[in-house]
């Protein structure tokens, strides 16, 4: 079976790569390449498949909450992305390069008894980049 | 094809092991541990994979779909205290998984046809937490 949680948090990033020039990132990342940067309220959906225990339970909430919190939210929530986190010092932070760096978190930090098997965010409600095991 | 129809109740339940001690529980199932019950609006997702009759362009009739919930699960389960009126949650904690596996053991004998049968059941216990279950646990 499959447990889904829904985990918020808001960021700003700007969308710019070094190789690239600055007409060439105006024209690849339109709005998004502000040199000031911009921000989202960005939802994302974790789901974790494992085999119901004797207690009647995928993962103990408490447990997935607390691994969430402290391998991802607390890292981004709040933050300017580029700035802030090193991981996006020498990476663009588009939603698809964010999703990988959030399931590599997550897999470093994982204790719990399901396995991890998709992530999904959504930047606006518009605009979602999903990783699912197995298929990409 | 799939096809999906949608369903909600409104129940109350308590997650804890009555052979447990209050401490016990409420480190396993946190706040929902609590001993006079707590409840949800639980919305339900059931979906169904099939081929498309041609004589009747369905997958299945969405009106004996809505039936068969409503005699399986909304009014069994709707606006009612899960652990104290609905079996088998007298013996086995009302979880949202616990609850989405007896949904879909209630519905997946009356679904199967020869061209139809039950894919999924999703099941929010919340907008930000609901489980799927597509067969056994």
């Amino acid at each position: 079976m499959k447990l889904t949680g829904r985990y918020r948090f808001v960021a700003a990033h700007r969308l710019d790569t070094p190789t690239l020039t600055p007409e060439q990132n105006r024209r690849l990342y339109g709005k998004c390449n502000n040199p000031y940067g911009h921000g989202h309220d960005y939802i994302v959906d974790i789901t974790i498949e494992g085999a119901v225990d004797s207690d009647g339970l995928i993962a103990s909430r408490e447990q997935m909450d607390a691994l969430v919190k402290n391998a991802v939210l607390q890292r981004v929530d709040h933050k300017n992305l580029n700035v802030d986190l090193a991981e996006f010092h020498s990476a663009v932070p588009t939603t698809e390069n964010l999703a990988t760096v959030i399931r590599a978190w997550l897999e470093e930090a994982w204790t719990l008894p399901a396995k991890l098997v998709a992530v999904r965010i959504s930047e606006t409600e518009r605009n979602t980049f999903i990783w699912e095991a197995g298929k990409v | 094809m799939f096809l999906t129809r949608k369903a909600e109740f409104s129940a109350s339940h308590i997650c804890a092991n009555p052979a447990w001690t209050a401490e016990q529980n409420h480190a396993v199932y946190g706040a929902n541990a609590n001993p006079n019950g707590h409840g949800h609006n639980f919305v339900l997702e059931v979906t169904m994979t099939g081929d498309t009759n041609p004589d009747t362009g369905m997958v299945f009739d969405l009106r004996e779909l809505k039936e068969i919930l409503n005699q399986e699960v909304v009014d069994v389960m709707d606006h009612r205290f899960l652990n104290l009126e609905v079996p088998p949650f007298d013996r086995i904690v009302p979880t949202t998984e616990n609850v989405a596996l007896e949904i879909w053991r209630r519905l997946e004998p009356k679904l199967r046809r020869e061209n139809a049968r039950l894919y999924n059941v999703r099941l929010y216990e919340t907008a930000d937490l609901f489980v799927d279950c597509s067969g056994g646990n």
